[in-house]
């Protein structure tokens, strides 16, 4: 299908680009790496008046270190992700998650702040941002402002963006050597979105475990913590029995969505399995 | 060079055989890349762009349409409804009444009174631009009064059903029936039954499934005076520009059909569509070229989908498992129309429920059945993979119920190799084979014995991923088909294929093929046929096809058909033309032409060591006839018509095994070995490339793939994010082998590979499945084996049931009788015949 006709802004600055989006109006949409964007606009599901489009904007594209934190730029690709070595040495949950999305073509182009400005609660990088208690770094015309990311997913493709802001980037907290990870995905095709998945980040001391922080994706309207099974697993001992009782907890208070691919109360059970799966491999079980 | 080496021929060595080589297909550099003559690459001057109107309701009353906006839009040239062409565009026709009394509604291209599928084309709009055109769509206002739909089979024979057509009496369109006792082949059925000592009866669902090409589909019309030129992405040009000339009226001489390069088509190009119609009409009307080319979206809405039955399957046998009888009732899902071959798709199963056993008696009941879906059609295998699955399935229910192997069960009833040919119980004589050889290669390949080992230690230690192993055997009649048979089963055509050859003045070769490839590789296969045939390089042949001005008669693409019909017609016409020649050759070379032999291109008198011409001098020598033998033509082309005397039956072997993950549900497939028997292999490459596309596609049905609609008749998979056709990464590594049995009667002995891994894959992934968690209760998973499915059957019992949205898809409720009216005025073809 061809996309509604539409006006089309590509600005070269963070500075530019906002004035574009406050010269859009209200009916204005920012295109990042278009891979959820641009299929709405072509099967008329979205009709913007007026796409801004980033991939010009040099300065969101990037990783950086800032003391204990790493700085992806929202621009920065799926696949600069998977390549870049800061995010390989303190980032592998991450890594591991982008992994998972989509295809070669889609982390060509997609985008790590597309992704979650998106907030598809099925996509893979919500779900992890949550768990890693990532922040939001937005700037508009009030100025800039930092957002926990458990205010930043508001619905289902919802995020705390108000109108005339966008994302520049996210901060993540470095995971060092003492931190296990793993993303669990669970789809029927490679491509396909996740029907849960669950992101796992899990540090050990000696014998026990210290902390646990653990997302869901797809198991709601909004990514989901874990709560009750990260505070099962502090202070535990690592074995299959702690784990597994921990995990049993997985999907309390969760609410998911029943569709093609899965009812809820199969989707509970999934996150269950998956959750038990993910500490179990992310504290070398 | 020395002067002996520079001499031609005594010593130089014969050419390699091209039949038989892994030759690299000439024609896929440029079908990969994308830059050749895709129907939507076409840019003719003055060309102006289509966009269909479709329904968003599955049945209703159209109360009216205003079009009114949509005129006005920017660049809108023209738009149309239904009522502007009703006089003119007749019905899509049916060329397969598969019963004298078979009820055809009528299918309209564009709607006039009411619609009866989500996605029915109501108004066409003509525009200056593919924007323009796509902007005024939604500008189109139609009033629909909305009516019942009616979704399931069952419900839909039910009592007092809603009516797909309220102009019909019932949801019935036919009822067949082929009973092996009632004509002389086979047993009484019922006696058989009576009689027998162990009974197993299943009710199998074959789901809806979508063809999915990859191209999706495209048409232009170019008006030339009274004539028109039609490009159009199918299957089958020939079968198009007849069957145009009988909907429209416009003469069969004034109208061309073009398939240029053809994306894939499956059988779902396969028909003559409504926007080939709507085209032909609106270039007709204003005098313009027109171009129309769907989105997927709209591909997988409204081109015609594939499947879609019920089955209930009833086997006899006594204790010691040998088979006594099989009676096959089917339902047909048509969906709200019949388009070209609906009807005889079910129906080509009537003949292959059997499978490659001795059934003494056999019966098979198909009742085709409409609903306020998208019509169905043929679909790579078309009524044979159904039928494959509903025996491959029942053997392993018969199996179990009596403490069987269930490869133990087969091998005790399949036609042995000493047996052929051997006479069915559906009357089919099947040709050649060895079912034994090809199971065994297949046990081999697959490391059988070891993963039965496996299967045992993880079922003692209850490990929660357990492991299956699944069997099936199949056969198929492919080649369609003799002519004769056709005629029997009432088909509107014969099954011939023709071919000619061209011997260019330089010695090149143009071999024109009935057939019409659409990614198959005929390029490829019919240059190596042609290049053995005549002795010339494989480089120096040239393949035309699709164009019936430069391919004037042609059967086209479909069944399996293109080898084995078409490539005989290929060989024949070249051992036409090398009779020919043989006449020239005797005089150029003053001799007679009993003395002469053939052999690598060139003709030699026997015992004259020297004395020689080759065949593409004799071409250049034809076309200057200055010294030509005394009333004979100057000219060595030929061409040839074949008509096969019996369908060719290809055979195999598959095994699968597979993990169930008990936790999750999910499965994955381990190993696939499969051993095909498709009779002499001209290019073995193109026949692993078929096999490998065919395994994807049914190992797509058993686990991936289903249409789904809502409970208001709206396609749920409506995009690729919800109907799953699975990628490389999805699909196992395939362990495939050969036996050769060449045809017999076929002059190449080739027996036909298109559909082979299609139909044969599906049952044994399935069997695979439930060979894994039978033990843990489950009897049986709906396909496709979604992980929820298979975590229900085993958490809940039953098959998984139906999925979130798939309501009406869930086909409850049981089945009831009703009786076939007649057909109506509205199944007429419109045009001047």
């Amino acid at each position: 299908m061809i996309p509604a006709p539409f006006d089309y802004v590509r600005p070269a600055t963070v500075g530019e680009a906002l004035q574009a989006i406050a010269d859009g109006g209200e009916d204005v949409k920012v295109l990042a790496g278009g891979q959820s964007l641009i299929p709405v606009m072509r099967l008329r599901l979205a009709a913007p008046e007026t796409v801004v489009d980033l991939g010009r904007v040099a300065e969101l594209r990037g990783v950086r270190e800032e003391g204990d934190s790493l700085v992806v730029g929202a621009m920065t690709t799926h696949a600069d992700v998977l390549t870049d070595p800061l995010l390989a040495r303190y980032g592998r949950l991450v890594v591991q998650a982008t992994e998972t999305v989509a295809d070669r073509q889609v982390r060509r182009r997609g985008t790590f702040g597309g992704a979650l400005v998106h907030a598809d609660p099925a996509g893979d990088l919500p779900a992890v941002a949550l768990a890693l208690d990532a922040e939001f770094v937005l700037v508009g015309p009030g100025g800039r402002r930092t957002v926990p990311a458990t205010e930043f997913f508001v619905d289902y493709l919802t995020t705390a963006l108000e109108e005339g802001e966008l994302l520049v980037e996210v901060r993540l907290p470095k995971l060092g050597e003492d931190w296990g990870v793993r993303y669990e995905k669970f789809n029927r095709v490679a491509q396909a979105w996740s029907i849960v998945a669950v992101a796992a980040a899990v540090r050990r001391e000696g014998g026990r475990i210290a902390e646990a922080r653990i997302g869901l994706t797809n198991m709601g309207s909004t990514p989901l913590r874990a709560r009750a099974t990260e505070a099962a697993l502090v202070g535990v001992d690592v074995s299959m029995e702690t784990v597994t009782a921990a995990a049993a907890q997985a999907a309390e208070g969760t609410s998911p969505s029943s569709d093609l691919n899965a009812r809820a109360d199969y989707r509970q059970h999934l996150a269950q399995v998956l959750t038990r799966r993910a500490v179990a491999a992310a504290v070398g079980l | 060079m020395t002067a002996v080496e520079d001499r031609p021929g005594i010593e130089s060595p014969a050419p390699a055989r091209e039949v038989g080589q892994a030759r690299r297909r000439k024609e896929d550099a440029r079908l990969i890349t994308g830059r050749t003559t895709w129907t939507d690459n076409l840019v003719l001057p003055g060309m102006l762009h289509l966009a269909v109107v479709r329904s968003p309701v599955a049945h209703a009353k159209i109360s009216a349409i205003d079009v009114s906006a949509a005129q006005q839009a920017p660049g809108v040239i023209a738009v149309f409804t239904g009522r502007d062409f009703a006089d003119e565009q007749g019905s899509i026709p049916c060329a397969w009444p598969v019963t004298p009394d078979m009820v055809n509604p009528g299918h309209p291209s564009l709607a006039v009174d009411e619609v009866n599928h989500v996605g029915e084309a109501v108004a066409v709009i003509v525009a200056r631009s593919k924007a323009a055109a796509a902007d005024a769509v939604e500008l189109v206002d139609v009033d629909y009064d909305s009516l019942p739909v009616v979704l399931d089979m069952e419900e839909a024979l039910g009592d007092q059903p809603v009516l797909t057509h309220d102009h019909l009496q019932s949801n019935e369109s036919f009822h067949f029936v082929f009973d092996g006792g009632e004509n002389g082949v086979a047993d009484d059925t019922d006696r058989a039954f009576a009689d027998a000592e162990v009974v197993v009866s299943r009710r199998f669902v074959q789901q809806r499934l979508i063809p999915a090409f990859m191209e999706p589909r495209a048409v232009a019309v170019q008006p030339q005076g009274d004539n028109y030129t039609m490009w159009s992405s199918t299957q089958v040009p020939h079968i198009l520009r007849l069957m145009l000339a009988m909907v429209t009226g416009v003469p069969e001489h004034k109208l061309r059909v073009i398939a240029p390069d053809v994306g894939g088509g499956f059988g779902g190009k396969l028909q003559v569509t409504p926007e080939e119609v709507i085209a032909l009409l609106v270039a007709r009307r204003l005098g313009k070229p027109v171009k129309w080319a769907e989105s997927r979206s709209e591909s997988l809405m409204s081109a015609h989908h594939g499947r879609d039955q019920v089955q209930y399957i009833d086997i006899a046998a006594d204790r010691e498992g040998n088979v006594k009888g099989l009676r096959c009732r089917i339902l047909a899902d048509m969906g709200a129309y019949l388009r070209l071959v609906s009807p005889g798709v079910p129906i080509l199963g009537a003949f292959m429920f059997n499978g490659i056993y001795k059934f003494p008696a056999y019966r098979f009941e198909c009742r085709g059945v409409f609903t306020n879906k998208t019509p169905t059609d043929a679909y790579r295998g078309a009524g044979r993979p159904e039928a494959t699955f509903a025996v491959e399935r029942i053997m392993d229910e018969l199996a179990v119920e009596l403490d069987v192997d269930p490869l133990e069960l087969r091998r005790k009833n399949w036609i042995k190799a000493e047996e052929f040919p051997f006479t069915t119980c559906a009357g089919m004589t099947y040709d050649s084979g060895d079912y034994d050889a090809a199971t065994e290669q297949a046990l081999q390949l697959i490391g059988y014995d070891e993963l039965r080992a496996e299967q045992r230690r993880r079922r003692e230690s209850n490990d929660p991923v357990q492991l299956g192993i699944g069997f099936s055997t199949f056969t198929e009649m492919c080649g369609l088909a003799p002519s004769r048979v056709l005629g029997s089963l009432s088909y509107g055509a014969g099954g011939w294929e023709h071919a000619s050859i061209r011997m260019l003045p330089t010695g090149k070769v143009e071999v024109v093929t009935g057939s019409s490839a659409h990614g198959q590789g005929h390029e490829t296969a019919w240059s190596q046929l042609v290049a053995d045939r005549l002795g010339v390089p494989f480089e120096d042949v040239e393949v035309l096809h699709g164009d019936t001005s430069i391919a004037p008669r042609g059967l086209d693409t479909y069944g399996s058909r293109s080898l084995v019909v078409g490539g005989v017609a290929v060989v024949n016409a070249a051992d036409k033309v090398v009779a020919k020649a043989r006449t020239v050759a005797a005089h150029m070379l003053e001799a007679n032409e009993d003395d002469l032999e053939f052999a690598g291109g060139k003709f030699s008198v026997r015992g004259t060591p020297g004395s020689e011409v080759g065949i593409q001098e004799i071409a250049l020598a034809t076309f200057a006839a200055h010294d030509f033998p005394e009333g004979v033509e100057p000219s060595i082309d030929a061409d040839a018509t074949y008509d096969p005397e019996n369908f060719s039956f290809p055979h195999g072997t598959h095994i699968c095994a597979m993990e169930v993950d008990t936790e999750t549900g999910f499965v994955k497939i381990r190993k696939y070995a499969c051993v095909d028997d498709v009779g002499t292999i001209v290019n073995p490459l193109i026949v692993e490339g078929q096999v490998h596309g065919g395994l994807a596609q049914g190992i797509a049905q058993a686990l991936y793939e289903e249409a789904v609609y809502d409970a208001d008749g709206n396609l749920t998979t409506g995009t690729f994010v919800d109907y799953l056709v699975p990628s490389a990464a999805d699909l196992p590594h395939f362990d495939t082998g050969n036996t050769v049995h060449a045809a017999p009667g076929n002059p190449i002995g080739a027996k036909g590979v298109g559909e082979a891994g299609c139909i044969a894959s599906t049952p044994a992934v399935v069997n695979a499945a439930l060979d894994a968690v039978r033990h843990l209760g489950v009897r049986d998973i709906r396909m496709p084996l979604t992980p929820e499915r298979v975590w229900r059957a085993l958490h809940d019992g039953g098959d998984g049931g139906g999925r979130a949205t798939a309501g009406s898809n869930a086909y409850g409720g049981a089945q009831t009788e009703t009786t076939a009216g007649v057909s109506t005025p509205q199944s007429a073809l419109g045009g001047d015949r």
